[in-house]
Parts: C-alpha cells; sequence; structure tokens
C-alpha cells in the first residue's frame, strides 16, 4: 500500500493485488486496507464485490474459470467444463471442499482465436481440448504450482493474417513523437482533424475533435486515458495491438498528451489481459529509459507525460468512458450521467480523454505521415483501417486488417469461411447480419465495428447465439438503473423460457416489450444493447424464434411437475395426486 | 330488465383465507342488482363442487399446492375471463412469504423438530396435496386477463371491476380502489 | 441569476434558475413527476429511471436532466406512464415487497407511486431473493427485502449524517444495501435513529422499531391524496413525521 501512496484512489489496484496474492479478500485484508487508505469498509466491500475477479470468500487455490462466449461454446467449452468438473468431482460455482479448486464460467476472455479458452488464476490457457483438460484435472489434483505447467498451455498467438497501413508501418519508437514536435501541438490537433480518424471502440466519435475539446477545456490539469478494457466479446485486437505494437500504442498516447497537455496518462487494461502487464511495464521502461517518457520527452523542456498501468477485474461495463474513469478512481465502474462528458470533467473532475488502443495508434500514423494522407484511406466517412477480430466457423480466425469500405463478403473469403449463416459484427451489442446481406461493408455508415467478426455457419442456431449475448449482459449488467439491473434478468429469464420449450407467443410479445424498454429507460448503452441481439435476430432470423415458440397459450416458465419433486422426496409419494399432468394428457 | 341471458361466474379461493370473499360479499345489497345480472357456477357461495363453462372466473388466493394448480388450470379451461382478486392471487402474499426458504427445510422444521411433535412425521396421507417449492401468484402459471389487488380488495373495487365487466367494458381503479394492502 | 428562463411541462411553463435539473425545477415549481430514488435534499443520481421524461422528444431521466431553456417536455402521457409502471413491476418483482404487513404501508413512495399508475399486479414473474432481515440494533429494523436500491439513505448517511453507514455492493441483479460495520450488522455500526439516513428511506427498509401501524388506515400520508397530488412527496411525509404521523421516530428526518 506504500507502493500506492496510500491513495484512496488506487483502492482498486489494491484489491487485486491483495486477490492475487491472497487467492481472496479476507476480512483481515479488509480492516488493513480499511485502516490504511482512510476508507468505510462500505466503500471497500462496494469495490471488491463489484469485479468478477475480487473475492471476499475463499475461492480455491486454482480458480478455473471457461470463457463462456459464443465462440468458446461453439469450440465445445460446455462439454469441456462439465469434464473437468466431473474429473475433479466438484459442482460448478462450487469451492471444493479441501478449499482446493472452483470451476466456474467468465465473459469473452478475448482468445476468441485459439479457444476454447480458459483463466486459471487469470493467467490464459488456450487451444483446450478434452485430454489438456484431463492433464490441467491431474496438474490441479497434484498441487502442482502453475509455474510449472507445460508453458504451452499458456502460449497465446497474435495470428496476424493480414497487415494493412496500422499493423504493416515500419518507424522507429518515437518518430511520429519527432514530427509531432516539429509541428507543434496545436497543428497536430489540426493534423489529426484533417486526418478524420474515428474512435476505434466502436462509437466512432471523431479523435480530432476529442484532443481538441480536452485541449481548450479549462482544468488545473488535463489527463489521457487510453481504454485497453476490450470486454465486448468477440473483440480480440487490442490484446494483439498491446502484444506486438505497444510501442506504437503509448507513442500515440504521447502524442495525445502533447496536443492536449495531458501530463498523465493511464492505461487501462481488462483484468483477462493481466498476463499482457510484465511485457507493457518492459515498453513503458524501455520508453522512460529512451526520454519517450517521463521529463523533457525527446529533450522538449516541459513536455512531461508518464503512463501507469491500471489493471481492470472483470467488469465489461468498466469499457464504457465514464465507469472506465469511476474504475480509475478506485470506484464502483458506474456509468455517469452524462453530460458532462469526460472532456470536460473527466478523472477526478479534470478534462480527460478517453481513446482505444487502437485509435492512439494510429495517431501515430497521423502524425508521421499526414492527416491528409491518412484520409486518403478508407472511404469518405471512414478514413483509415480497421483491424479486425474474425472467430467463429471458419477456417483461419484471427487478425485481419482492411481499408475501411472492405465487404463483409471479402473478410469471409480470406478468413475461409463457408456454408455461412449469419456474421454478428461488432458484438453482442452491434449488428447480426444475414447471408443476404454480405455485400455490405466495414465502415461507420454501414456496419460499424469494435472489431469483432463472429461467424456463424449453416449449423448454428441463432436464437441460442442471441441467448448466449443476452445472458452476457445481465451477467455485466452494473446494477445501478432499473431497466437495466432487472430487465436484463428478466430477459434472460424469458429467453431461457423459450430456451426450456414452454415459449408461446405471449413470451415473444413480452420479450419485444421489453427490449423496448431497455433501449428507452437505461442508463447507459449496455441497457440500451442490450436487447440488440435479440432484435437482430427476431427481424432476420424469424425462424429461429418462431421454432421455439412450442405453445399457443401462455405455459408457466417453470415445470409444476417438477416443483414437486422435493415434497414427493420428502414424503416417500408417487402417486396419481403427487403430480402435475401435462394438459394435453389425460392422468393415467 | 334486459332479456339478455345471465352470466355465469365461478369463484373460488386458493392459497387463500377467504377474505376476498369476504369483500365480495360486502357489496351488500348490490348483491341483489348483480343477481339480476349473472348466476354463480362453482363458489362457497353455491356450494357447488365443480366449475362448469362459465363466463368470469373470480380467484382469490395464490398457488401453494399441487390441488391448487389443477383448480386454477381448471378454472382457466372453464372460465372465458379469469380474474385474480386479492395480494394472495396477485403477488402470492402471505403464503409466498416461505419462499426465500427451502421446501425441505421448512417441512423439516414444521413437522420434525418442533418440541410438541417429537415423533412427528412429515404427512404422507394421498388426500393432502403436496406443496410446490415456491408459492407462486397466477399469472405465473395462467393467463390471467383482470386483477383487482388488496388485501383484501374493497367491495367497492370488485364492484367496479365486475359491473365492468358485466358492461363489456374496461373500468380503471382510480385512487383510494387501487390499493395493495 | 432571477428565474426567468422557462421550459414547458406538459405544455406548463415552469420557471427555473440556471443549474436546476428539469426535477428540481418541476418539485419547486409544485408539478408533480413521479420519482423514487431523488430527493430534493440530494444531489440527484438518476437510478430508478422512474422520472423518465422525453425531453424535446429523447427520453430522458428528469432529476440529472438539466433545464434548458425552451425545452419541450412531456411527463403525463399514456406512453410513459406504462413504461414508468413497468419499471416499478420490476422494483416489486425484484424485491419481496408485501404490502399488508409492511409498517410503511400508506407512507411508501414505491406503493403510492405503484397506485397512481394503476398497478394493478407485478405482470413480471418474481424473483422472490433470500434477503434475511436485521434486527439487531436496539431502535431500527432493516428489512432488505423493500429495498429498491434509490441509494437515498447511502446519500444521506455520506454527505449529512458524515458516517458512510451505508454504501451498494455486488453488482447488477446481485446489488445489496450494505452496512458499515465488521460484522455488518447494524447494531455495530454508528448508526442512530437521529440519523438522516434512517429518515429518507422511500420504501420499508429502514424503520424504527416499536413504532408499526400507528396512523389507521385512510388517515395515513397517501390514503389522503395520491401521490401525484403531491409535487414534492418527500415534504409531505416529512410533515407527517413531525406530527408522528408518518414513518419515521418523531420530529425526525426534517
Amino acid at each position: 500500500m506504500a507502493r500506492h501512496r496510500h491513495d484512496p484512489h488506487e483502492l482498486l489496484q489494491v484489491l487485486r493485488e491483495v486477490q492475487e496474492s491472497c487467492g481472496w479478500i479476507a476480512p483481515e485484508a479488509i480492516d488493513c486496507i480499511v485502516a490504511r487508505l482512510n476508507l468505510p469498509r462500505t466503500k471497500v466491500l462496494g469495490v471488491a464485490t463489484f469485479y468478477s475477479f475480487l473475492h471476499i470468500n475463499p475461492c480455491g487455490r486454482y480458480r478455473v474459470l471457461f470463457s463462456d462466449n459464443i465462440t468458446d461454446r461453439m469450440l465445445g467449452s460446455p462439454a469441456l467444463l462439465e469434464r473437468l468438473c466431473r474429473s475433479l468431482w466438484i459442482e460448478r460455482g462450487k469451492v471444493s471442499e479441501d478449499g482446493l479448486v472452483s470451476v466456474d464460467t467468465t465473459s469473452c476472455t478475448g482468445l476468441c482465436d485459439q479457444g476454447p479458452a480458459l483463466l486459471v488464476n487469470g493467467r490464459p490457457v488456450t487451444r483446450l481440448t478434452g485430454r489438456r483438460v484431463d492433464e490441467i484435472a491431474e496438474l490441479i489434483r497434484e498441487s502442482v504450482p502453475l509455474e510449472a505447467w507445460p508453458a504451452e498451455y499458456f502460449r497465446v498467438d497474435d495470428n496476424i493474417q493480414r497487415r494493412d497501413a496500422l499493423l504493416g508501418a515500419d518507424y522507429r519508437p518515437g518518430e511520429a513523437i519527432a514530427a509531432a514536435l516539429a509541428r507543434g501541438p496545436a497543428a497536430l490537433v489540426e493534423e489529426m482533424k484533417a486526418s478524420r480518424l474515428r474512435g476505434r471502440g466502436g462509437a466512432g466519435f471523431p479523435a480530432g475533435l476529442k484532443w481538441q475539446a480536452c485541449r481548450d477545456a479549462p482544468g488545473r490539469t488535463h489527463y489521457l486515458v487510453c481504454n485497453a478494457d476490450e470486454g465486448e466479446p468477440g473483440n480480440f485486437k487490442d490484446r494483439v495491438l498491446l502484444a506486438c505494437a505497444a510501442d506504437a500504442v503509448v507513442e500515440g498516447m504521447t502524442l495525445g498528451a502533447l496536443a492536449t497537455g495531458a501530463w498523465r496518462g493511464f492505461l487501462y487494461l481488462r483484468g483477462e489481459y493481466r498476463f499482457l502487464l510484465g511485457h507493457l511495464e518492459a515498453v513503458l521502461e524501455r520508453r522512460r529509459a529512451a526520454r519517450l517518457l517521463g521529463e523533457s520527452i525527446l529533450g522538449r523542456e516541459g513536455f512531461d507525460f508518464d503512463v501507469a498501468i491500471h489493471v481492470g477485474a472483470g467488469a465489461y461495463v468498466c469499457g464504457e468512458e465514464s465507469a472506465l474513469i469511476e474504475s480509475l478512481e478506485g470506484k464502483r465502474g458506474t456509468p455517469r450521467s452524462r453530460p458532462p462528458y469526460p472532456v470536460t470533467e473527466g478523472y477526478l473532475g479534470e478534462p480527460t480523454v478517453v481513446n482505444n488502443v487502437e485509435t492512439f495508434a494510429a495517431s501515430c500514423l497521423v502524425a508521421l505521415k499526414g492527416g491528409a494522407w491518412y484520409a486518403g484511406l478508407g472511404t469518405a466517412q471512414s478514413s483509415g483501417t480497421k483491424v479486425l477480430c474474425v472467430s467463429g466457423d471458419c477456417a483461419r480466425p484471427g487478425i485481419y486488417e482492411y481499408p475501411f469500405g472492405t465487404s463483409l463478403r471479402e473478410v469471409l473469403a480470406d478468413s475461409g469461411a463457408a456454408r455461412t449463416q449469419a456474421v454478428q459484427v461488432s458484438g453482442p451489442s452491434g449488428a447480426c447480419v444475414p447471408a443476404a446481406e454480405f455485400d455490405r461493408r466495414i465502415a461507420f455508415e454501414d456496419l460499424p465495428t469494435a472489431g469483432a467478426v463472429m461467424v456463424f455457419d449453416q449449423g448454428r442456431d441463432m436464437f441460442e447465439v442471441a441467448r448466449n449475448f443476452v445472458h452476457f449482459f445481465r451477467h455485466e449488467s452494473c446494477g445501478f438503473c432499473t431497466p437495466c439491473r432487472v430487465g436484463t434478468s428478466l430477459l434472460t429469464n424469458m429467453m431461457d423460457k423459450l430456451a426450456n420449450g414452454l415459449g408461446s407467443p405471449y413470451d415473444f410479445a413480452e420479450i419485444g416489450k421489453m427490449n423496448l424498454l431497455l433501449q428507452s429507460m437505461s442508463h447507459c448503452g449496455l441497457g440500451h444493447s442490450a436487447c440488440n441481439p435479440v432484435l437482430t435476430t427476431i427481424d432476420k432470423f424469424p425462424g429461429a424464434f418462431q421454432s421455439r415458440l412450442a405453445h399457443e397459450d401462455f405455459e408457466p416458465a417453470f415445470d409444476l411437475d417438477r416443483a414437486l419433486a422435493s415434497a414427493r422426496q420428502m414424503t416417500g409419494r408417487d402417486d396419481r395426486a403427487a403430480h402435475v399432468w401435462p394438459q394435453s394428457t389425460e392422468a393415467p | 330488465m334486459s332479456a339478455r341471458p345471465k352470466l355465469r361466474v365461478a369463484t373460488t379461493s386458493l392459497a387463500g383465507c377467504f377474505g376476498c370473499h369476504m369483500s365480495l360479499l360486502d357489496i351488500d345489497e348490490r348483491l341483489f342488482a348483480l343477481l339480476e345480472r349473472v348466476e354463480f357456477d362453482r363458489s362457497p357461495i353455491t356450494d357447488v363442487k365443480e366449475v362448469g363453462n362459465c363466463d368470469v372466473g373470480l380467484i382469490e388466493g395464490g398457488l401453494c399446492n399441487a390441488e391448487n394448480v389443477e383448480v386454477l388450470r381448471e378454472f382457466r379451461r372453464r372460465c372465458k375471463v379469469l380474474v385474480a382478486v386479492g395480494a394472495c392471487a396477485i403477488n402470492g402474499g402471505l403464503p409466498a412469504q416461505r419462499n426465500p426458504l427451502s421446501l425441505p427445510l421448512l417441512l423439516q422444521e414444521v413437522y420434525r423438530s418442533e418440541p410438541g411433535a417429537r415423533f412427528g412425521r412429515i404427512p404422507d396421507d394421498p388426500e393432502l396435496p403436496l406443496p410446490l417449492n415456491k408459492v407462486h401468484p397466477l399469472h405465473e402459471v395462467v393467463r390471467i386477463d383482470h386483477f383487482i389487488p388488496g388485501c383484501p380488495p374493497s367491495a367497492d373495487a370488485i364492484w367496479k371491476v365486475l359491473t365492468g365487466l358485466l358492461a363489456g367494458e374496461e373500468r380503471p381503479l382510480d385512487h383510494g380502489l387501487i390499493h395493495l394492502d | 441569476m432571477s428565474a426567468t428562463a422557462t421550459f414547458t411541462l406538459d405544455g406548463r411553463a415552469i420557471a427555473f434558475n440556471e443549474g436546476q435539473t428539469i426535477l428540481q425545477a418541476a418539485v419547486a415549481a409544485g408539478a408533480y413527476i413521479p420519482h423514487l430514488c431523488f430527493h430534493p435534499d440530494f444531489k440527484p443520481h438518476g437510478s430508478c429511471k422512474v422520472c423518465t421524461v422525453r425531453v424535446n422528444g429523447r427520453h430522458a431521466a428528469s432529476c440529472t436532466t438539466r433545464a434548458a431553456p425552451g425545452a419541450v417536455v412531456e411527463s403525463d402521457t399514456p406512453a410513459i406512464n406504462d413504461e414508468r409502471r413497468a419499471l416499478v413491476q420490476m422494483l416489486f418483482v425484484e424485491g419481496n415487497h408485501f404490502c399488508p404487513s409492511c409498517e410503511k404501508s400508506g407512507n411508501c413512495k414505491l406503493q403510492a407511486t405503484a397506485c397512481d399508475l394503476g398497478m394493478v399486479s407485478p405482470h413480471f414473474d418474481h424473483f422472490y431473493p433470500d434477503r434475511p432481515v436485521d434486527a439487531s440494533h436496539p431502535e431500527l429494523l432493516l428489512d432488505f427485502n423493500r429495498c429498491i436500491l434509490c441509494s437515498l439513505c447511502v446519500r444521506a448517511s455520506r454527505d449529512v449524517d458524515r458516517k458512510n453507514a451505508f454504501a451498494l455492493s455486488g453488482r447488477g441483479i446481485r446489488t445489496r444495501l450494505i452496512v458499515n460495520s465488521r460484522t455488518g450488522r447494524l447494531a455495530d455500526s454508528d448508526v442512530t435513529a437521529a440519523d438522516k439516513a434512517v429518515h429518507v428511506c422511500p420504501v420499508g427498509v429502514i424503520l424504527a422499531k416499536r413504532r408499526g401501524f400507528e396512523v389507521p388506515l385512510g388517515q395515513r400520508v397517501f390514503d389522503l391524496k395520491p401521490i401525484s397530488a403531491m409535487a414534492d412527496p418527500s415534504a409531505a411525509l416529512e410533515r407527517a413525521a413531525a406530527r408522528g404521523r408518518g414513518p419515521g421516530p418523531r420530529g425526525g428526518g426534517t
């Protein structure tokens, strides 16, 4: 805690480190944090219970979390999870009696191109097979420390299948900063505006305008944040950019600092990418040594900027920029009411730029080659290139960089997708595109995307795809506002009811109403998009829903006869009246 | 009086206390006017045991056991319009206060652990309806057309909804007539 | 700055001061917009969403949306009230709201808002969560079954009592109210019956012990008038409490 300067804003980082070193956050640890950080216990508990990877109860010396994205599921993860539970003699979600191990699921781990994947004590294991799962069970039973597990388990590949302007760029660290310094900060902002570079996190706000607004905003100081909380299922391009182009990302942040006058930057790394922390710290250290970070960058007096890495702890909602800032401040990741926007009131109430990993990396190209050059790439409304993450039913999943305007058909052909039924573009909150629309283009004016291209062939059940996404949103709802907190649970229950064969047209209408309510009443984008997968599936694949409406009239969401099972067991009865019989058939 | 055929109305209490039926009787002398327009089918008022084809079914009480389910489903089959009457029918009410607890634990506690029932056992007579895991309000098990909230609803609220049904129109309950306690 | 700027609320001109939100201005002008997590004494935070209105055609929580000159605000429309009713129904199925046994009945904003919006059933399937009651405190009872996570007690304890006695923990549908003590019990916290936090609960979570059902049916705050007939129901409840006719300890909460 001394390392964190007893700063209450560091609460999340302190909790994460306690979790990492102790395996859980014990009451004594909380006592200590309460005293040292001078925080109320309620606040510490409020934060510790908000993030999925923090535990205030013991959760096993080995904590195994299977990635539960639809792409992992398609690769067989549910059966592998069952297999691991069976061989360890444990029930999913419960800690083994000896406190050795727990097995559960987690939201997409961003390893869709090399799944099925899991996290064990936060470290990713890729390319799971039945055999690998059996070996893992054995290693756990033998209490083999993770350091002694085969290194091959933890291998994470970049899988770059196609490079374009960004991934193909060749320049030395510092070159873009030098070019920007030669131009001057105001001119850099002008180049950024001229480049028409738009935010790569999905929303597409013009980066130059954001930098300008922050530069112009009054404040005691300015901050800069790189959003590497890549939680949208199906996305993994930030993981790859941070692994193979971290210099470009940090260099872009430094450009942003020059443009906005920020002296301090944060890289908010999603907890699932904790394994990249050592690599990233090394990059930062190397850049400090090369005077590309720190005081008087490249010898320019007064150009001071440094970057601190904050590691998240399992909360998708923190990808929303105001929730991310709350989390940086050591709080629960609840999105703020906007306006005010972060560019005027962000971190600690000061003007703050929040940009995506890819946006910062792309800004280096603008500084090096000029805004006009960059604006010449892509389409008129979507300049530049886009890094796509292709996963699902295709021969060559991985990273594909294309100029904006590339058709989905071309992406599918390059990745070796065949008999494709549909593509989920950008993730669950994006769009589901059926085969008839594969000529649509990756561009803000057509198919905007954070990067994800999840491919589903004709054998896939699009209802199950939507259901997986709805479960995801329920799990990730922050709980702040009523419509999203309760609505995502109700929507999940309705989808499960259909999946259980208990659906009727009544339920279909209810799902439609719930979708509208989530869209109009929710506090933030998570609630607004929670219904997207359902709405687009209903729209594009009505058959996938209609086939689930097994009944003409309303049926209960639970099995009435099964609701008597424990009473039957307690009384030992199994007579005719001890059952509820289906309405269509007469009781025997 | 018009020559229109009378509406057939059935009523029953599931996991309820008959308080809602008392409230129905509380419409007092308006009962006479009502009887000009309706005839009662299965109801504690008539002591008819089997429900026939009806226009309106009034049900108080939630579902706490297998028999409640059978009766409710029979009402749904027989009645064109089904009305959930009172707190228990609408949200489970007092019986649903057991819902956060597990049923086996409850049966154990009630029949095996009570000091007065040292040799007690959980009743297993086939005559007794088996309890459901949880108590459910009616709308979670069948389609319900109208709701009259309250514990019990006032006679005026019941009268207003009933006369609305007779007139074939929806008559919303306003301040004082909608109450949830 | 003088209150010269106005917006219209369902066609009625509402004057506002710079910095006021739509709901704050409406309350000050005596106009009712349904709300649960808002209280005029506290900074609005916009979580219940019951106060959602349409501002120039777009949905927005009126408690956190700044009033703007000339804005056209729609509130009392069938479509918006349908959406509000659905939110209130969500709150009813999320917790365990059994009005007949609740001491707050008749003085409860959730109940009064539900009745006023014509809620005759909870519509959705119930969650029936397990939320044990905390009866440890000698003066106060905490019945979490009724909590709607409005955070008013959290804000009151933090901003007025300076105790941080309450907070929200967990995430999503598992969000819960917690108490600031090592055991988690109210008795082991520094909360007293005189705290502001104890008096702002819009529902029946924080209650004074041995004070239930003092006011006869028919004379409770929302028996006398529907909640929509009072622009500031919080003030009405506090006046009733001061007269010993309301939910809180006598004279408290003002």
